[in-house]
Order: structure tokens, then sequence, then C-alpha cells
């Protein structure tokens, strides 16, 4: 059995460079170190057959840190897409990071947060960072948030670029439905961690709505239906909320 | 020169239609950050956004699977999704247990559809 990662330790003020390895630690105690070595374990096979070398792949995942970027750009490049629709592609795919960004940043900093320390912290920004960001960072002293988040990141970039060269050495040892289940791992833990984060009515609202919208735009072919099924099921989970205290 | 230039490339390909393309929302995020209160009615509409976006890719990566996930059918990939998900509800809402329930409940019926566990 895995832990169920604790909450850090409450209260005292440490220096940044002990709240960065708190935070390392903390991370090796999230489900997201274990899933993320596993996913990446997908992607560095994906690298190794598609015929990238193994550098390449370990870049990508230092570099980028972004699962569906990565896969994008792996696969249209390995398919010899033109570079300009690789990076619009991987463009599109990134813009889930600015919501994440914006709605994180404000709850890390304190005045006198310099830029580069907030800089650096968001180049972590992905969706395992932003959901345990949320649940760390309220239960660590506000001067030791970003050094804390920021070793939360380094963490998990590391299980991440370790998972990658262990699927690029193991690539042609997996059986198909083991690489499936590598693949599965990404959806049922961004779906239980996400509903686990979910306590607003706003957010439980958006989530629902969301993983009916997506599949159904993308069904019916619109474009950028990803982005377009957010910021509806986004914004009428706003509503929702609104609505709720506007009765009351 | 050039062959110093062909044989970096790759790298080459990969900052500028990779890191850059995905890196600029996090920076943009950093600027647009800036004087936004944490407990503003804008960051919650944002977070909702952020979280639909991410119910939106769980759904597309299960519905439309890449690689060898798409090997496993359809109805199994999406009832793999709903036992995590009625996993993750029944056991202390553990996100663990809700993996460790999707997995199985997908190993199963990809292997009873018929998808190898043979090494090809």
């Amino acid at each position: 059995m895995l832990p169920q990662s604790p909450a850090p330790p409450e209260g005292a003020v440490l220096s940044p460079g002990a709240a960065v390895l708190a935070g390392m630690r903390a991370s090796s105690r999230s489900v997201f170190c274990y899933t993320l070595f596993a996913t990446f374990v997908g992607f560095g096979a994906l690298c190794h057959d598609l015929g990238f070398s193994i550098y390449w792949a370990t870049l990508s995942t230092a570099l980028i840190f972004a699962g569906p970027a990565q896969v994008i750009s792996v696969t249209m490049l390995g398919a010899g897409a033109p570079l300009l629709s690789v990076a619009f592609a991987v463009a599109l795919s990134g813009i889930r990071l600015l919501p994440m960004t914006v709605s994180l940043l404000p709850m890390l900093r304190t005045p006198q947060t310099r830029t580069r320390d907030l800089v650096l912290f968001a180049h972590f920004i992905a969706v395992s960072i932003w959901i345990e960001t949320l649940r760390f960072a309220p239960h660590v002293p506000r001067e030791n948030r970003i050094s804390f988040c920021t070793g939360i990141g380094i963490g998990m970039t590391t299980s991440s670029v370790l998972g990658t060269i262990a699927g690029f050495v193991l690539a042609a040892q997996l059986p198909p439905l083991l690489s499936a289940a590598v693949l599965m791992l990404t959806p049922l833990s961004f779906l239980t961690s996400t509903a686990r984060n979910s306590i607003l009515l706003s957010d439980r609202t958006a989530f629902v709505l969301g993983l009916t919208l997506a599949p159904l735009l993308a069904w019916m072919k619109v474009d950028f239906s990803l982005l377009i099924a957010a910021l509806t099921a986004g914004t009428l989970g706003y509503g929702a909320h609104w609505l709720r205290r506007v009765l009351q | 020169m050039s062959g110093i230039v062909t044989e970096l490339w790759p790298y080459i390909v990969l900052i500028l239609v990779g890191y850059l393309p995905n890196e600029v929302w996090r920076m943009l995020g950093v600027a647009v950050s800036h004087g936004v209160d944490e407990n503003s009615e804008l960051l919650i509409w944002v977070r909702a956004v952020a979280t639909a976006v991410l119910a939106g890719v769980v759904a597309q990566l299960v519905v439309d699977a890449p690689g060898a996930l798409a090997l496993v059918p359809l109805s199994v990939r999406l009832a793999a999704l709903a036992i995590g998900f009625l996993t993750f509800l029944v056991i202390k809402r553990s996100v663990f247990a809700g993996v460790m329930g999707g997995q199985a409940a997908m190993l199963i019926g990809g292997y009873l559809s018929g998808v190898s566990l043979m090494v090809p």
C-alpha cells in the first residue's frame, strides 16, 4: 500500500532551503510521485518507439513537464507534421496552465516574494502540482509556501525524469495490455484527485459538465473543443455558485 | 558548423515547438496573477475553468485513447473509469484506491477482450 500523503507539519517557519527539502519530502508521499513515474514510463516508451533519443526524451520531460504537450509534440513530430502545427497544438494543450497558474500564485506569494521565485515555481505548474499545491499550501506558513511548493515541483520532476528513462529502456519489453494500463493511469489519477479537490459547488459542477461536454464537442468535430467545453463548463459552474449565493 | 546544427536540430525543435509554446502560458500566468486577490470572485471562475479543462482532458484521453490504450475497447475503458471513480467514493475518497480499482477493471476487461499479455 502506498501511504496516503499526510499533511506536512504546521506552524514553524523554515529557512527557504529547508522549505524546499520539506516540499520534496512531501512530494515523495504524494500518489502523483508514483503515477507520474508510471505515466512517464509510457512517454519514454513512446519516444523510443518513435525513434527519438533517450536524451531528447529526458530533456522533453525536464523542460516541458506537461504530459499532454509532450505526448502531442512527440507524436506529431514522429509523424512528420509541420513544425508550426505542432507548436499550435502544444500551445492549445497548454492553455490549461494559465488558469492554474493564476489561481495558485495569489495563495503562495507574500508582498516580499521575488518575481524570479514565482517564475521558477511557475515552471513546475502542471495538473499534479496544481492539485498537490492546493492541498498542501494552506498547511504551510505563507513565508514558506513558494519554496515548499517549488520543492514539490522538483520532487515530481525528478520522479518523472526517472520514469522517462525507465520507459525508454524498457520500451521493447512491455506487453500491450500493460502499456494500455500505463496509459490509463493519467485519466484515473486526474479524475479521482480532481474530484477530491472539488469542494466548491462551482468546481463540482464544472467537473461534471467538463467530463461530458468535452467528448461531446469533440465528437461533433467542433474546433477547439476542449477549450470551448472548459470555458462553458467553468462559466456554468461559476453561475451555479453565484446563483446559490444569491438565493441564500 | 552545419554538422553541429544537424545534430542539435531535434533539440532546437523541442525547444521551439515543445517547450516555448507550453511555457508561455505559465509565464503569462505569473504576469496576469499579479494583483489578483486570492479570495476574489474572478479566481472562483478561473478555478472552475481549470477544473473543467482537467475533466475534459480525462474524457479525451479515455474516449480518444492514445497508443496501446486504443487496443482496449471503449466500453472497457469507460467502465474502468466508472469503477475507479466508484472505488474512490466507497473507499474513503482515496485516490490510490480509485486508481487501483480502475486499473483492476481495466486489466481484467482488457484481458477478456483479448489484448495480449505477451511481449510483441
